[in-house]
């Protein structure tokens, strides 16, 4: 496999494991949001759903896109692929 | 005291802003304080912010093609952020989503989820791999990855029609924001809207917008902060709203109970003004059912992925790991602003509701509201409307109306706060309408002159002339665009989530597979665009002409009929045609690199 090649199935798992943490947060919590909203789990004393739509998703996807602009960046500094001055 | 380049100043000169915005405020408090009238704080206020945005403007003018369309490309990660929260939160975020939440609970917080979530197939799938393509406007990235005019216009053609559904609720916007605050009829303002948001974008293009877009986020989330942090405090329920809310929603439902849902006959309602509602749905409970939330969740996140101006905004950033970054610090922007809006209206319902409160209305007589200044100023500005429908005296849950837009407009003078906060959140407000209409006016004109003009009619012509063409495009489309909001035909908030299911049943697939599936081709590319965009149009009209619709699927979601047909329609008629030739698959190579030059030049 050509280094460009495995770059880019690094950078393809890495785009799933990302997908796949939005996917619970975005989608996979919602299908339960009236049992989660029961739940003795509760954030600052708000109920679980609530909060979970007021700020928890929000604030994971927030966090979610720098780790994955993390993670991207050491893919492309490993396969030397990080841009350098005079590139564009 | 500024010295060197702009770009190493910005922090500099955004902090004596930001700095000189807070005297502003100071100065109009104690002005209000020596009898300043409510009315001229706030032509203060709206006029002082619009003068400074088309200073801005003006010295951003340009006479370069890659700093009219792309600014030059060296927007820093974190203004660009600033930029992209303030192009993207429109006045439907600003002011109509607290009353949504209001008004709807649940049901509504989907918008919040799907507005926020968005960004994370922005930045996974997209924003990066385009900045790396090196385009102008999203439609020369679908015209080069695809290759041929047809495809090119087939993207122009999706694009202007989501964009212009969404500017004119913007323009409607200005027009609502000044008409209320300079005290001047709606037909007008339209028109004082669109020049000031015209003054911000014509000299400099992309350029002029970063930098107003900049200045008109901080001007914006200011007046949104302080109001949820000054009435949390005036009431008691905590200094920081966000994490001290709980005990205030709890006490919602515990009232909720106790008043109950009373539902009104169709004549009560008639007497009503068009537009006003009352509180019908629990504030917390989970009122929806997960289909109806995940389906308009997962229109409004696609739909954010294909949206043309917040794309090419991060077409504006020096690098590929710039553009990345950049979605992040966009987000945590947009954040700032959304969690807020959830407190907010909590805030204003407790307000209204609780008797034991100063401010609460509900359970008083009537005739004791109806005196009350607050009402009287928003019953006649036509946000809010009481009845006495079972004619026991006394103001029931159901007999309070008030339109969304009131609840961050009028939340303030509720909660007895000073006028200066209203004339404040109303030009936070027009920033946040202006900075969404730019991006908007700017994406069309751009596909229009570079695409449509430059690439297709006229690929000789000079920059001077281009220049001049885009200019010329941009006030038409901006004409056009206050003309047809001066209509009112739809809401605010009902166009904008069109928009969103516009642009996903056009482009979100194209978008995507022309990065992520290496197969796809131009004949694909073009039945995707307009086959989903036909599609989820004739759904729309279907089921806004009365047809029952199928699986759900309302006119806020028709974007998933459309993208379904887009993705369907799009791997089928790639598969049955040619593969695309090998210079195209290279291309397609590059663009998942990182490294080395951008697939098309600095100045095309």
């Amino acid at each position: 496999m050509s280094k460009q090649e495995q770059h880019w199935e690094k950078t393809r798992n890495l785009l799933f494991i990302t997908l796949a943490i939005w996917f619970v947060f975005s989608i996979g919590i919602f299908l339960f949001g009236a049992e989660m909203q029961e739940s003795s789990i509760r954030p600052f004393g708000y109920p679980l759903t609530y909060w979970f739509t007021c700020q928890g998703s929000l604030a994971i996807f927030v966090i979610l896109i720098f780790w994955f602009a993390g993670r991207q960046e050491k893919i492309d500094d490993e396969f030397g692929f990080t841009e350098r001055e005079g590139d564009q | 005291m500024i010295k060197g380049k702009f770009i190493d100043n910005l922090p500099k000169v955004y902090g004596i802003y930001t700095g000189g915005f807070l005297v502003f405020i100071i100065i109009m408090a104690i002005a209000e304080q020596a009898g300043m009238t409510a009315k001229m704080i706030g032509i203060f206020f709206v006029s002082f912010t619009v003068l400074i945005y088309a200073l801005i403007g003006w010295l951003s003018r340009t006479l370069q093609t890659d700093a009219y369309y792309v600014a030059g490309r060296q927007v820093p990660t974190v203004f660009n952020g600033m930029a992209t929260a303030a192009d993207w939160m429109s006045g439907a975020s600003f002011v109509a989503m607290a009353g949504g939440i209001y008004f709807k609970g649940y049901g509504y917080m989907a918008l919040l989820v799907g507005w926020t979530g968005g960004y994370v197939l922005v930045a996974s799938l997209l924003a990066p791999y385009l900045r790396k393509f090196g385009c102008y406007t999203v439609p020369d990235f679908i015209g080069t990855r695809y290759g041929g005019n047809l495809a090119r216009f087939s993207a122009v053609i999706v694009l202007t029609v989501a964009s212009f559904t969404y500017v004119t609720a913007q323009i409607n916007a200005t027009g609502t924001i000044a008409s209320v605050a300079l005290d001047i009829p709606f037909e007008i303002a339209v028109y004082v809207g669109l020049a000031s948001i015209l003054m911000c974008s014509m000299l400099g293009g992309m350029r002029a917008v970063t930098w107003t877009q900049v200045a008109q986020y901080i001007v914006l989330i200011i007046a949104y902060l302080l109001p949820v942090f000054w009435i949390s405090n005036n009431i008691g329920a905590g200094f920081f709203p966000h994490f001290m809310l709980a005990d205030e929603v709890a006490r919602i439902a515990e009232l909720e109970g106790q008043f109950g849902f009373v539902k009104n006959s169709a004549a009560d309602l008639a007497t009503v003004p068009k537009g006003l509602s009352a509180i019908t749905k629990a504030h917390s409970s989970v009122n929806a059912t997960p289909w109806a939330f995940i389906s308009l969740a997962v229109c409004m996140m696609a739909g954010t992925a294909s949206l043309p101006h917040v794309m090419m905004r991060y077409f504006t950033t020096p690098s590929v790991r710039t553009a990345r970054r950049s979605v992040g610090w966009s987000l945590f922007f947009i954040f700032l602003l959304y969690s807020s809006a959830p407190m907010l209206a909590t805030l204003s319902k407790i307000s209204l509701m609780d008797p034991n409160l100063a401010t609460g209305i509900i359970g008083k007589s009537i005739t004791e509201v109806q005196a009350l200044d607050w009402y009287q100023n928003w019953n006649q500005a036509k946000l809010m409307f009481v009845s006495d429908f079972n004619g026991n005296g006394t103001l029931e849950l159901n007999e309070f109306f008030m339109k969304g837009s009131a609840v961050v407009l009028a939340t303030p003078e509720i909660a007895g706060l000073p006028y200066v906060i209203s004339g404040l959140v109303a030009a936070g407000g027009m920033a946040a309408a202006m900075s969404t209409a730019d991006g908007l006016v700017l994406a069309i004109s751009n596909a229009l002159s570079h695409d449509v003009y430059y690439k297709i009619i006229n690929p000789k012509a000079e920059t001077a002339k281009r220049l001049i063409v885009a200019r010329v495009l941009l006030v038409l489309i901006g004409f056009a665009g206050a003309t047809i909001a001066a209509l009112e035909i739809q809401g605010i908030l009902g166009s904008v989530i069109w928009a969103f299911d516009f642009a996903m049943s056009g482009l979100f697939f194209p978008l995507v597979l022309g990065v992520w599936w290496k197969r796809a081709n131009a004949p694909g590319a073009v039945a995707g665009m307009l086959l989903g965009l036909i599609s989820g149009t004739a759904y729309l009209v279907w089921v806004r002409s009365g047809g029952s619709g199928f699986l759900g699927i309302t006119q806020l979601t028709f974007g998933i009929v459309g993208a379904a047909v887009s993705l369907v329609s799009m791997i089928v008629v790639s598969l049955i045609t040619a593969a695309p030739d090998a210079a195209t698959q290279k291309m397609v190579d590059d663009v998942r690199v990182p490294s080395g030059k951008t697939i098309l030049g600095k100045q095309h």
